[in-house]
């Protein structure tokens, strides 16, 4: 085997990796935070939150809130935006100093950007985009739930002798935790030493649009290559019904909605308790992004559409007077 | 600008629509699904072929896999790549994300003398998309992931556009790099079939040949294993169509949805 930094035998307690922007907590770091205090529970030992950033020390008031036992922060100037040399750098430097048995990050883009050169230089085990972690009962391993091939195949997996054993988890797959502003905890600065040349990444541009976060949404109201553009009865329609607008691949790359709402393989994979489709036709690529959903309806109007195979209610009509019907019934039952 | 030498990892991958899990054994059935070569890396063979028209240099493909990969390397000779390695060999079979990283980041040294690692962001098999940054650290180069769109600045420095949270960055990295594609970035030219006759064969590579230590590669050098194997549970769906004029289902919708929702 490549042999680890360190095995079982020197490592001990449960990390969670904090992603920020701005000093903002990621959902997902926070729904880490959630699901880890109580593995933290489960195995007696701490939680602590790996926060490298500039001006970041709110967000570790939030995390222990959260349930971090432990803060380490690592603030630099040059830590305002991420960059994969300065987070791998400060991560593995903090990680082979303290040996933690276990470390979890969210699989967003710049978390599995970190996850997979992090594993490499740590030479250890990484599970990667998880639907589920638990303890392995006997062994106390790590227990990652993966899917594969589109999204029909689980598998568990574990890492035996390396440690830490790492995994990346899908935002969204456990619930934010309320906050107690009255949880104790401990924040501790950690020295960093960073130069400028150290960070071969330079940024030249950054756009971010704040708000939409459609993997926490209740309600999605979903447009395909039907709404041929239009995209105003199903804002409305989200609107009414307190949920968000998802949109298919073919809907982004026509320009006619941004891609924080793309839903599928390729987008975001989504938990709502009901997804209103509209107007897409319901390849594996896109339904992978909503088969949890705990109701699905469907609107469209090719009767083959393999939408109507996964969904529960089926409209098989024309988009726009169905839509219009429904927005003018549900407009006048609300005051 | 001096020319640009590539190397695009691809992987050949079952069709995902195609595999099942065996209920009687819990093991993956892949023996009745077609391949293919992973989308993703379609588009990044597009990509380091568009650079090479652009900067000139050579476009190589690289790929660990059993005999059988060797003509879905072929389809991207006919593409226009310049030549093509494929890392066979039982000893490879197994490997987790750490020893295919460290497998593919032996071979890309063996071709020798490149300056960008193009890869897909993800297989559709496996789906870490773990694997081209862990090339980019063995190799102690410069990444790039989930990249959009790619440019050699007038400095030699690679310009990517790639996917954050939310929205996109703009990053500029020496060379060498390696690079993650978004799927569905670019359209993928057709084999020109000329091409295809004539292309030089694949290079077949075994664990002999990359002079490494095989306790480093496929099962036995990977520190995860996989513990279960199951079929994801599909949620069976009422499939209850409404009957009536637009209007009518409309209503009916409406009155369904106010129920569920309890609005």
């Amino acid at each position: 085997m490549i042999p680890p930094a360190y095995g079982p035998e020197v490592a001990s307690g449960l990390w969670v990796y904090l992603e920020q922007e701005a000093g903002r907590l990621e959902g997902v770091a926070l729904e880490l935070l959630g699901r880890g205090r109580e593995l933290a529970a489960q195995k007696g030992t701490a939680l602590t939150g790996l926060l490298p950033g500039h001006q970041v020390q709110d967000a570790a008031r939030v995390a222990i809130a959260h349930g971090a036992d432990h803060v380490l922060v690592a603030d630099h100037p040059l830590l305002a935006a991420y960059s994969t040399e300065a987070w791998t750098e400060i991560a593995a430097r903090l990680i082979l100093e303290r040996k933690p048995e276990t470390l979890l990050l969210g699989a967003t883009p710049n978390g599995r950007d970190l996850a997979g050169r992090l594993a490499v230089r740590l030479r250890t085990g990484l599970t990667a985009d998880c639907t589920g972690l638990a303890w392995e009962e006997g062994t106390g391993l790590l227990l990652g739930e993966v899917t594969g091939f589109g999204g029909g195949v689980m598998a568990s997996i574990k890492c035996a002798h390396h440690r830490p054993q790492m995994a990346t988890v899908r935002p969204g797959i456990f619930p934010l935790p309320p906050p107690d502003p009255r949880r104790a905890g401990t924040i501790e600065e950690v020295s960093v030493a960073l130069s400028p040349e150290a960070l071969k990444a330079e940024v030249l541009r950054r756009v971010r649009q704040e708000g939409v976060d459609i993997t926490r949404a209740r309600v999605i109201v979903a447009g395909g290559r039907g709404v041929k553009g239009d995209f105003t009865p199903l804002t409305e329609l989200a609107r009414l019904l307190g949920g968000e607008v998802g949109a298919s691949r073919v809907a982004c790359d026509l320009g006619w909605i941004g891609r924080d709402r793309q839903i599928g393989q390729t987008g975001f994979v989504t938990r709502p308790w009901l997804a209103l489709v509209c107007g897409i036709s319901g390849a594996t690529q896109f339904t992978v992004g909503i088969k949890d959903a705990e109701q699905i309806v469907a609107i469209n109007s090719d009767p083959d559409a393999p939408i109507f195979e996964d969904a529960d209610l089926c409209v098989m009509d024309d988009l726009f007077p169905v839509l219009e019907a429904l927005i003018a019934e549900l407009q006048r039952g609300t005051p | 600008m001096r020319p640009l030498d590539t190397v695009v990892c691809v992987k050949v991958v079952p069709k995902p629509e195609e595999v099942s899990v065996d209920p009687e054994t819990r093991t993956l059935d892949r023996a009745r699904a077609r391949s293919e070569l992973n989308p993703p890396d379609m588009n990044a063979i597009e990509m380091a072929l568009a650079l090479r028209e652009r900067h000139g240099g050579t476009v190589s493909l690289l790929s660990m896999g059993p005999p059988f990969a060797a003509p879905y390397l072929q389809v991207g000779l006919a593409m226009g790549a310049d030549s093509a390695y494929l890392l066979s060999d039982r000893a490879f079979a197994g490997a987790d994300t750490l020893a295919t990283s460290y497998t593919l980041a032996k071979g890309i040294e063996k071709i020798g003398g490149w300056d960008l690692i193009l890869c897909g962001e993800e297989s559709s098999d496996g789906a870490t998309g773990q694997v081209p940054q862990g090339i980019a650290e063995w190799l102690g180069a410069s990444q790039i992931t989930f990249a959009t769109s790619l440019a050699v600045r007038a400095d030699g420095r690679l310009v990517g556009e790639r996917e954050i949270r939310g929205g996109h960055e703009v990053i500029a990295v020496p060379l060498p790099a390696v690079v993650s594609v978004k799927l569905g970035v670019n359209e993928p030219r057709f084999m020109d079939m000329e091409r295809r006759h004539s292309a030089a064969p694949v290079t077949v590579w075994g664990a002999g040949d990359l002079g490494v230590d095989p306790a480093w590669l496929g099962f036995e050098g990977s520190p995860t294993a996989v513990g279960a194997v199951w079929q994801a549970r599909t949620r069976e769906r009422r499939r209850e169509f409404l009957e009536g004029t637009p209007q009518e289902k409309g209503r009916l919708l409406a009155e369904r949805l106010r129920a569920l929702l309890a609005l």
